[in-house]
């Protein structure tokens, strides 16, 4: 039998090793796992690179992982916000790496590498200094640059919805990077707020299907890091 | 420059405004963090236009009142919006697909400085203590139907920010068509720049002083209904 519900995030991160690539979801806090990036902290891997689009915000969730020390670099498209202080600060130290990547481009390296195609061309970022040193080919008459699938050890993803066999629905504007992120890691991790019975989604509103799906965890009343950012909060 | 002159342009709504008017009934249409958000609550009476937000929503309306937020639906400068009936959700690799492949009609977005074969730079100053960072700004650029600016004429320095050349690292080349400022309207044409509308009570003189690079006047120069 097809069961991949894990008992809590502590189990379900507890493989994850030095050295290794995470994607993890979220678009600012939406999407979030923050739970799960708790349980990586707990658990002590280092030398991380994680793509992710932002860097977190105040003293908590990705945030705090990067000021864990834990993260040798990040791959990203906007590494700073209102709230964001822990990733500039160890940037301008020379303490952390940073690949920055167009929004655009970092989604469609993480599908490209989830959908087994190791390199597109694309308009985004030509004639700027993103597309330094990268190959440039035309194509009836306009230049495109050549960027690279982008694969993971490892995605930690939060979602609305799960089954034991992985299937996935998402909340509104959370879903962002999720469902191919679950594509492009190895194993994908996922926190859910509720697991049903197999049936329980209409396979016509399935957005991720369970095959992409490595794990399946649930965290019911998951926190919002804005929530805990104007609590003050900090983790651990 | 002397402090009189960008006092007598128009406010940021009234930039909005203009700026409205040029989108089509039935767009599809990506606004910019900033003063291009502002476009949204001009648009004249009859036309229907639908909002996209490149984090993975498409139909959104006006924010919630306070206390309504969601933390889960939001728009790509991370604020609450709502849902207007027909909206939709998708991953972030369908929303750029959307962009990229051509499929948002009209774009607005903020500038650092417009160059006058309409490069735009509007992500980095380039200083060597920022931190880089672009979002979805380059995939805008190189996908989007019609890119227009929204944006102060000048710098808060009083420094134009439309130039001959970007001295601030670029977010696309040749991109900008029109660019809407607190003084004028101004297209960008194969020549360069060319004034098409000006604010009321603004001088010529007074607009083409405050452009970095040559500018042509339209012959049915219009000034623009505030």
């Amino acid at each position: 039998m097809i069961d991949k519900r894990v008992a809590d995030p502590a189990a379900a991160v507890a493989d994850i090793k030095d050295g290794d690539t995470i994607l993890i979801g979220g678009f600012g806090e939406a999407g979030s796992p923050i739970e799960l990036i708790h349980a990586l902290i707990d658990q002590g891997a280092r030398d991380l690179v994680v793509a992710s689009n932002n860097t977190g915000n105040g003293q908590v969730g990705l945030a705090a992982l990067i000021a864990a020390k834990r993260v040798r670099k990040m791959i990203c498209s906007y590494p700073r916000s209102s709230n964001s202080r822990v990733f500039p600060e160890l940037y301008r130290k020379g303490e952390i790496e940073l690949e920055l990547v167009p929004q655009g481009t970092l989604a469609e390296r993480i599908r490209a590498g989830g959908a087994g195609i190791p390199a597109f061309f694309t308009p985004s970022s030509v004639g700027t200094v993103l597309a330094e040193n990268k190959e440039t080919r035309s194509f009836e008459g306009r230049d495109y640059v050549m960027e690279r699938w982008l694969r993971a050890d490892f995605a930690l993803v939060k979602a609305e919805l799960g089954d034991r066999l992985g299937n996935l629905t998402y909340n509104k504007s959370a879903r962002n990077f999720g469902p191919i992120m679950c594509m492009a890691a190895r194993t994908a991790i996922v926190q859910v707020s509720r697991i049903v019975e197999p049936g329980g989604i209409d396979p016509e509103v399935v957005v991720t299907p369970g095959v992409f799906v490595g794990r399946v965890v649930e965290v019911p009343n998951a926190a919002h890091e804005s929530v805990l950012v104007a609590q003050g909060v900090t983790y651990p | 420059m002397s402090a009189d002159l960008t006092h007598t342009g128009l406010t940021r709504e009234q930039m909005a405004r203009r700026a409205a008017r040029d989108i089509p009934d039935g767009a599809y249409v990506n606004l910019g963090i900033g003063i291009p958000e502002l476009v949204a609550a001009h648009i004249p009476p009859g036309r229907e236009v639908v909002y996209h937000t490149e984090n993975g929503v498409m139909g959104f309306g006006p924010p919630p009142p306070k206390g309504e937020e969601d933390p889960e639906l939001i728009n790509a400068g991370k604020k609450a919006i709502t849902l207007l009936p027909g909206a939709s959700f998708f991953h972030h690799a369908d929303s750029f697909a959307m962009i990229r492949g051509g499929h948002i009609d009209f774009c607005i977005l903020g500038a650092m400085q417009v160059a006058a074969n309409g490069d735009l730079a509007n992500w980095s100053t380039g200083a060597p203590d920022a931190i880089p960072a672009v979002g979805g700004a380059m995939d805008l650029v190189a996908g989007a139907g019609r890119i227009v600016v929204i944006t102060e004429h000048v710098t808060k320095d009083g420094a134009p920010k439309l130039v001959e050349t970007c001295t601030y690292p670029l977010t696309g080349r040749a991109v900008v068509a029109r660019v809407f400022t607190d003084l004028a309207v101004i297209d960008v044409m194969p020549e360069g720049f060319l004034l098409r509308e000006i604010a009321p009570g603004v001088e010529v003189d007074t607009v083409k002083r405050l452009t970095g690079a040559p500018l042509a006047v339209a012959p049915d120069l219009a000034v623009i209904e505030a």
